[in-house]
């Protein structure tokens, strides 16, 4: 029965062994998607290579589809799996914050690391910055701890909020990545031709 | 708008780097590492948490009183009884960089650059870059995770938080990316 590190099937040594193993293949195939540099990231924003979103909604309903199989066939108990608590204010928030900074800046914490680890010295730069900023968040945090605490509903997913059957919005999500597939490539072809 | 984003020549050989995968390759390649994670372990993939270790850990060198005393920084050290390092996410990145050079090295494409459009000074790319490096920690910060942690993971997941983050960087980032527009063309 998986998660096997919750069902003991393994110590915290080896899931940090698991953690590097892991983020080798994250980052192969990071790097191997292009998103390495960010000439190709921030491409996204400008319609010419809607890379980022295909890769990213690839996976998203890879693992979203193996999680929902696994699940049915009682191989993985999904409620054991961690979820980030939602937190709808502050996230919302927090996601233009980010959306900005990938575009002024090129990457995103995962993506400037495989940059920097293939010489890319904007992605060093990038990566640093991070640091700075994290360091700069810590002195403010007294001040933003109460809005970032601030709406907290829990460990929350959509099937639960909507009041939908979960295969329905499994259903749903795929219909929407496809379509965007679509809709992405028809958009690379219009600004493709134009430039 | 330059459609010119493929890799370049890989300098001192006339081997030109490959060229990327089709996305939907990567991507399924990318969606089965985050299962195996849910399987394996129980969680997704992230990456600004390895961050946070980082510079908790450098603080308490430099300075461990302040390290000690401050919140935030406090909730990465712990009671001080294992390394601050010692990390599931630490682990993880340190993994990315090595899958990321060794996919980089196979295809040609590592090498000592900076990626930037041809109108743009080396020195203002840098600046943005760090510049977008400090708002990307703030906005990771504020909503719990970053693109990996919080859209990929937890998107895979239907976290309802995750799903409002994706949508608000998709955003985010189109609002402003008109004005961002010299650093790439």
């Amino acid at each position: 029965m998986a998660p096997f590190y919750k069902y003991g099937f393994f110590g915290d040594e080896m899931s940090l062994v698991l953690a590097f193993v892991l983020g080798t293949g994250f980052g192969f195939f990071l790097e191997r998607a292009g998103f390495g540099s960010a000439r190709k990231l921030a491409a996204q924003f400008y319609l010419f290579d809607m890379s980022v979103f295909k890769v990213m909604f690839t996976a998203i309903v890879t693992a979203m589809l193996g999680v929902t199989y696994l699940g049915w066939l009682g191989w993985l108990d999904l409620s054991l799996v961690y979820l980030v608590p939602t937190h709808l204010v502050p996230q919302i928030v927090g996601g233009l914050v980010l959306g900005v900074g990938f575009v002024v800046g090129g990457y995103c914490p995962g993506t400037s690391v495989a940059s920097l680890a293939t010489g890319r010295v904007d992605g060093f730069v990038y990566a640093f910055g991070i640091g700075a900023g994290t360091l700069a968040y810590a002195e403010v945090y007294p001040w933003l701890k109460e809005f970032v605490n601030s709406n907290d509903m829990g460990q929350v997913t959509l099937p639960e909020v909507f009041n939908l059957p979960w295969g329905l919005l499994v259903f749903a999500v795929v219909m929407i990545a496809v379509a965007g597939f679509s809709a992405a490539t028809l958009i690379e072809r219009r600004i493709g031709d134009k430039s | 708008m330059s459609s010119d984003h493929r890799p370049a020549v890989m300098p001192g050989t006339d081997r030109p780097a490959s060229p990327y995968w089709n996305p939907y390759v990567a991507g399924i390649g990318l969606g089965l590492v985050l299962l195996a994670a849910f399987v394996l372990v129980g969680r997704g993939l992230g990456a600004s948490g390895a961050f946070s270790s980082t510079v908790a850990w450098l603080v308490s060198l430099v300075a461990p009183a302040h390290a000690q005393s401050n919140e935030y920084l406090q909730g990465y050290l712990g009671d001080g009884t294992t390394h601050p390092l010692k990390a599931w996410l630490v682990f993880e990145v340190l993994g990315v960089m090595a899958g990321a050079l060794f996919s980089g090295l196979l295809a040609g494409r590592a090498r000592i650059a900076v990626e930037k459009g041809p109108r743009v000074s080396t020195a203002v790319r840098l600046l943005c870059a760090f510049a977008g490096g400090i708002l990307m920690a703030f906005g990771a910060h504020l909503a719990r995770g970053c693109t990996s942690g919080q859209a990929l993971t937890g998107g895979a997941l239907l976290n309802v938080g995750s799903w409002a983050f994706m949508l608000m960087v998709f955003v985010g980032g189109y609002s402003v990316a008109w004005f961002m527009r010299w650093q790439w063309r």
